[in-house]
């Protein structure tokens, strides 16, 4: 057998076999009884040498229809935006990518200091206190929100805006099941969390109420008038946001949350048919301690040298084994450095303009729709994303439109059966004047 | 390594420099008071810092040089398999059409997609001789709970409601007690014996009608394969629970026995580990989890699978325990795999695990006379030497991994598992070289001379690295978890 990342020769292997004294691979494999071996080859394909094998893979990837050469409005959660081609130079270091977690930070500070970096600037984002290493995805961060409210409350009931990402609400519906945590829903009013809904629903067996900000539906919640009827209960203020958002927007730190957790994908990161993407997760000083996965904190060597460590680990599964509050012993290290780059090459004036640009270009292609006469539901204040009602099902539309180079807008009808027909657009700082144009056009037949 | 003191971004950020080119701003602009709600306006400003290209790129690459990777140098870290990370691996997850997809798009236009994860998912199953698997699971710990929750609600659908328990050997990581934990269990721990298996005589009395399921490393933690893995889940599948296998340790047995045929109903796969997906610093992994007939009802939504000539993303499965995370899983990550095990092939796949255990058994037992061999007999993947005696010279485990950062190695895993005195676990993998090996081989061996001879060099290592020891009590008693401006 030979093979580029294998590399025995039959003369290595005699030595080796001599030095351990046996006569055959084979025999160091004696300990696995009979009847568990496995005999023979897999049957799976055979290897491709490299060239053939690029080559079949590409033709697979070109069966996709990609967001380099298709305009996409759909965002849902996902978006489409400026990536700093800087950012995959960097992560391409092999550096980083072929690094594991840094146990040994003598030889891992530059993973460490990175994180340390992401971990400031996601706190300057949120406006919140602490920030950790990341999480797999915005979707889990909430549900550990859930779980950490839980256990920090003692209460076993949670309460979902409606208006929370319906994929974040089903995975926070999962986690809470291990738990035996009740999950609630608290319906929307014209988009956004129902104020009066709320105040019903609110009792001191919460231990948290989740919003999201903007929400699912593009809007731009009124944290301010939520935030005392949830804490006048003493549950946990749990926002769930878009950081880009918070570049324009007043982040959620300041109107009192206690968790602020989503997703870093807006920054540099691809839409990579959903994964792998970057979780973050902040808390106040308060819940410091509670945090779940990794943190990286600042510490000096015997020289006084500043450096930076793992630390607080006694919150961690590997010390706390069953006592554990959360499973996690990974972060997303790779995807936390992609977004800290992203962070540093937009910066504090890049990440004000970008943001806004979202909101210019969504508010003008909402307009256009209006004035088209198209019905936009839900109108109102959005960062992002808007819906336009339609007179045929979704999936049928983008099917239309993909046959003109057109990835259309999210279909609502999925998850909202009041919202058949209703299409959740999204637009980026990429989207040009004439592609939202041409959309606006396109979608003229379908008019509501 | 440089050994000088490596500023912030923040510490070189300088107002009015920038690092960004954002598209032309061609729609007609209004004030964002007339958008958004008052209060709703950020006012002041996020401290990100200004630079330009050049810096980003000096900054980040000062920084990789203060970091050790696979490509840097060996990298036994034992239960993490470090091999190498093939570059077409790379290549092939930055295709446009890999890359550039997004997940909530109409099947019909991501065909390829569903096609790649479709056919890993058919590998993977043949790989592990499970009947099903999701890809949906972000990595190993998210795999195990994913797994439990499923056994969960199949005890649940039998009305099978108070199997409470989760076995886990006293060797087991972490992460086994702890996702029993999240998913809603208690864990009891079943001893190993002498030989550092599991305790059968142990575990038939743990086991009862309250057991939910028994969680096992095969090769466990300690390198050794469970030989009596038949009789276990004998034991365990006449009380009722299932066998979870925890494949961190999957590297071992390529080829030569299946999980599937060893009685398990549950595997998750580390596809960042055995199919090289890299580690990327601590993340992103992959987890996918496979099951056997019974337990398919309860996979995760949606599930990839195929009618007739097209690949659908199938959510009618009423039983399901839901989702686990948004989307398909990392779905990069599993690009990656799919890519190594289409590179590797049948007969690759299976030198890969022979080559993997020939260097373990070698480096064993060239570094037996040395150090203290707790278990005397052929290893799998990987093995555990004992530092006891380089401790009775005041030579600790810790100065040990911290003197071989000086010869420009990373260390194996030390302190794990717990249950062996000053534990040094060493996973070579089957991509190192003879060479390699040996290079480490003849350190190991001069800093336990070194321990007899002078102990302090041992000490007071690293002395080559970028910073010393670093204070970690302070690190937990003072946090700094983020830089603030001066």
């Amino acid at each position: 057998m030979k093979h580029r990342y294998l590399p025995m020769t039959e003369e290595d292997k005699k030595v080796m076999l001599e030095t351990i004294g046996v006569n055959s691979v084979e025999e160091l494999f004696s300990d696995i009884p009979e009847s568990v071996r496995f005999q023979g080859e897999y049957n799976i394909k055979a290897a491709k040498p490299e060239t053939a094998l690029m080559k079949e893979l590409m033709q697979m990837s070109e069966k996709n229809a990609d967001l380099k050469k298709y305009t996409n409005f759909l965002g849902a959660g996902v978006y489409d935006h400026y990536q700093p081609i800087i950012v995959d130079h960097v992560i391409s270091r092999s550096e980083f990518y072929t690094a594991y977690t840094p146990y040994q930070p003598e030889i891992s500070q530059g993973e460490l200091q990175a994180i340390f970096e992401f971990q400031t600037m996601i706190c300057e984002l949120t406006g919140m206190d602490v920030a950790n290493a990341s999480m797999y995805d915005g979707g889990t961060a909430i549900a550990e929100a859930a779980m950490l409210s839980a256990g920090h409350t003692r209460r076993k009931k949670v309460l979902v805006s409606s208006a929370l990402h319906p994929e974040t609400k089903e995975v926070v519906k999962t986690y809470a099941k291990g738990q035996y945590i009740e999950v609630i829903e608290v319906p929307h009013q014209n988009g956004v969390t129902d104020v009066e809904a709320l105040k019903e629903l609110m009792t001191d067996e919460i231990a948290a109420v989740i919003v999201q900000y903007p929400n699912f539906f593009g809007r731009i919640e009124p944290l301010k008038e939520l935030e005392p009827i949830i804490h006048e209960k003493n549950a946990l203020f749990v926002v769930s946001s878009n950081p880009l958002s918070l570049g324009a927007l007043t982040p959620p730190g300041k109107f009192g949350a206690d968790i602020v957790a989503g997703d870093a994908q807006p920054f540099g990161i691809p839409a990579g048919f959903g994964g792998p993407h970057c979780g973050y997760f902040t808390v106040t000083n308060k819940l410091l301690r509670k945090v779940p996965g990794r943190l990286i904190g600042q510490t000096v060597d015997e020289q006084g040298r500043r450096g930076f460590v793992l630390t607080l680990q006694a919150r961690e599964q590997h010390i706390r084994r069953d006592k554990a509050t959360s499973n996690i012993c990974s972060n997303q290290a790779l995807l936390a450095l992609a977004a800290a780059v992203a962070m540093t090459a937009l910066g504090k004036k890049g990440v004000n303009e970008m943001a806004v640009a979202n909101i210019q270009k969504a508010n003008y292609a909402k307009n256009l729709f209006k004035e088209n006469g198209f019905t936009v539901a839900f109108d109102g204040a959005s960062f992002n994303e808007f819906i336009v009602q339609l007179n045929k099902p979704i999936k049928q539309i983008n099917q239309d439109l993909l046959k003109k180079g057109i990835i259309g807008g999210y279909d609502l009808g999925r998850d909202f059966p009041e919202l058949e027909n209703h299409m959740l657009i999204a637009v980026t700082e990429l989207r040009t004047k004439k592609e939202i144009d041409t959309l606006v056009k396109e979608l003229g037949d379908y008019h509501a | 390594m440089h050994n000088q003191d490596q500023a912030l971004i923040f510490e070189i950020s300088k107002p009015g420099r920038v690092g960004y080119s954002l598209p032309e701003m061609d729609v007609p602009t209004v004030e964002l008071e007339q958008l958004l709600p008052e209060g709703y306006i950020r006012e002041e400003a996020p401290e990100l810092p200004e630079v330009f290209e050049l810096d980003i790129m000096r900054h980040y690459t000062a920084l990789s040089n203060r970091n050790h990777g696979i490509d840097s140098g060996f990298y036994p870290l034992g239960s993490c398999t470090m091999k190498y990370n093939p570059k077409i691996n790379e290549n092939v997850a930055r295709f446009a059409g890999f890359a550039h997809i997004h997940p909530l798009q109409d099947e019909s236009s991501v065909q390829g997609a569903l096609e790649l994860m479709y056919d890993l998912q058919e590998h993977l199953i043949e790989i592990t001789g499970m009947d099903q698997v999701t890809l949906q699971s972000a990595a190993g710990a998210h795999g195990e709970w994913t797994g439990l929750m499923m056994i969960r609600a199949y005890h649940e659908a039998n009305g099978d409601t108070n199997r409470t328990k989760v076995i886990v050997p006293d060797s087991a990581h972490g992460t086994n007690p702890a996702s029993a934990t999240v998913a809603g269990f208690e864990t009891i721990t079943v001893k190993s014996n002498e030989h550092g298996l599991v305790d059968l005589e142990d575990l038939r009395r743990v086991v009862g009608e309250d057991t939910a399921a028994l969680m096992l490393t095969n090769p466990n933690t300690l390198g050794l394969f469970e030989e009596n893995i038949l009789e276990m889940a004998e034991i365990v599948h006449s009380a009722g629970g299932k066998l979870y296998y925890d494949g961190a340790n999957l590297n071992a047995v390529l080829s030569k026995a299946r999980p599937g045929d060893m009685g398990f109903d549950v595997v998750h796969l580390n596809l960042h580990k055995t199919f090289t997906g890299p580690h990327g610093g601590g993340g992103p992994g992959s987890g996918p989890v496979g099951v056997k007939a019974d337990l398919i009802p309860f996979l995760p939504k949606p599930l990839v699978t195929k009618r007739g000539e097209e690949f659908v993303l199938d959510y009618d499965r009423p039983q399901s325990i839901g989702r686990v995370k948004p989307y398909y899983g990392n779905f990069g990550i599993n690009v990656r795999a799919y890519t190594y095990i289409r590179s590797m092939g049948p007969d690759g796949l299976k030198a890969v695990t022979e080559y993997a255990v020939l260097n373990a058994n070698y480096m064993m037992r060239r570094l037996a006379p040395h150090f203290d061999l707790p278990f005397d007999r052929h290893c799998k993947h990987e093995f555990v030497l004992s530092g006891r005696r380089q401790k009775k010279l005041g030579v600790r485990t810790l100065d040990i991994a911290k003197r071989l950062l000086d010869f420009g190695y990373h260390p194996p895993t030390i302190y794990f598992p717990l249950n062996v005195e000053e534990c040094i676990m060493i996973e070579p993998t089957e991509t190192e070289s003879k060479e390699t090996l040996d290079g480490f081989i003849d350190k190991m061996i001069q800093i336990a001379r070194e321990a007899e001879e002078n102990p302090e060099i041992v000490q007071e290592a690293p002395h080559s690295t970028v910073v010393g020891r670093l204070d970690e009590t302070l690190a937990a008693r003072k946090p700094v978890l983020r830089y603030q401006k001066q």
